[in-house]
């Protein structure tokens, strides 16, 4: 049993867990599924700095914090308790591609060569970790949502605006990856 | 502090809030604090899938926006269809929370920065291989860079509460 759920989990069984936890929310406390609010949270509750978007009782928002701090568990827990001891399978071609940026570790959820301290103090780390960290944090206030608010919770209630956002965050996505990644990458 | 005033002052709060996407439901219950546990364990939940089906992988990303693997799609998909699913049944049986209050919907009005903001969250989201859920994730699970990742998207939210006004929208 314990070997069966040690292996990365098929995209259903995710997807239908994920998908549930919008009605567990909502039964639970009348909760919307969003993480990217906390973000605002901790504006609001460290820096509020009399900026009127953060001026809003932080507090009533607590459960939304508590969400955020069980995904850190979870996660904790996954990779103790089952951790998939073998190498991340990757698309032969984007093997090839990270291949020339000089990327061939495969140990880890995130590649070592570029997420971590070390690289942080590279120019590509910088403006991968500390760049992009901005324009998530940015452009999902902006959208007035994450993938999870929007993509997840506004699709799921037929919400059209939240479609916008959604193609939106795939257009940006398809352009950094293939047109502007590759240049960052050289770096 | 007069009855008025305060009024006007949580009707502020609503508006303020509402601006954003989640939680501006008004629950007239008040609960100990200790409820709110009942969230971090369907977050413990989320945290593990997140883990196990390698939906914070940096790689799956890059997969994705090249249109190299179906997995991330197929998360995706699946859990809007779930979602929408549940949220019709939620609806036409008018089911309650636990605590028998009603459950509501706002729904999402449009404006420019589900443009602009999309297309900036998607640049990011590509660049860092993590949207916000995933952040939390990576960092629970040891890879504790991410943590100026996540220092630097508070900084961006910062900043964007910062120019809002003067931003189109």
């Amino acid at each position: 049993m314990k070997e069966f759920l040690q292996q990365p989990w098929p995209w259903y069984v995710a997807g239908v867990l994920i998908g549930l936890i919008v009605p567990a929310l909502l039964i639970l406390g009348n909760k919307h599924f969003g993480i990217s609010a906390n973000l605002r949270h901790a504006c609001a509750a460290c820096f509020p700095s009399n900026i009127n978007f953060f001026k809003y009782d932080w507090k009533k928002e607590s459960w939304n914090l508590f969400f955020v701090g069980g995904i850190l568990i979870g996660a904790l827990i996954a990779a103790l308790g089952l951790p998939d001891p073998n190498p991340i399978v990757v698309n032969p071609d984007l093997v090839n591609e990270l291949n020339t940026y000089g990327i061939n570790d495969y140990s880890s959820m995130v590649p070592q060569q570029l997420v971590s301290w070390d690289s942080l103090f590279t120019a590509r780390g910088l403006i991968m970790m500390v760049g992009g960290g901005f324009l998530v944090g940015f452009g999902s206030r902006y959208a007035g949502g994450c993938t999870s608010g929007h993509a997840i919770m506004g699709l799921s209630n037929l919400q059209w605006p939240s479609l916008v956002a959604t193609c939106c965050f795939m257009a940006g996505g398809f352009l950094m990856a293939n047109l502007i990644l590759p240049f960052i990458m050289k770096l | 502090m007069s009855a008025e005033k305060n009024i006007q002052e949580i009707l502020t709060d609503f508006e303020v809030r509402s601006l954003d996407t989640v939680c501006i439901n008004e629950s007239t219950q008040q609960h100990p604090w200790w409820y709110n546990f009942k969230y971090l364990a369907v977050g413990i939940l989320f945290g593990i899938v997140f883990v196990k089906a390698e939906i914070i992988s940096w790689f799956r990303m890059q997969e994705m926006f090249r249109f190299q693997s179906f997995h991330m799609y197929g998360v995706i998909g699946t859990a809007v269809v779930v979602g929408a699913i549940s949220i019709a049944l939620i609806k036409k049986f008018k089911v309650k929370t636990i605590h028998g209050e009603e459950i509501n919907f706002t729904p999402k009005k449009f404006n420019k920065g589900q443009i602009i903001g999309g297309l900036i969250f998607g640049l990011g989201w590509a660049l860092t291989g993590a949207c916000p859920g995933p952040i939390f994730a990576q960092i629970g699970m040891g890879i504790t860079v991410m943590i100026v990742v996540l220092l630097s998207a508070i900084a961006g939210t910062w900043v964007y509460g910062y120019f809002r006004d003067r931003l189109p929208h």
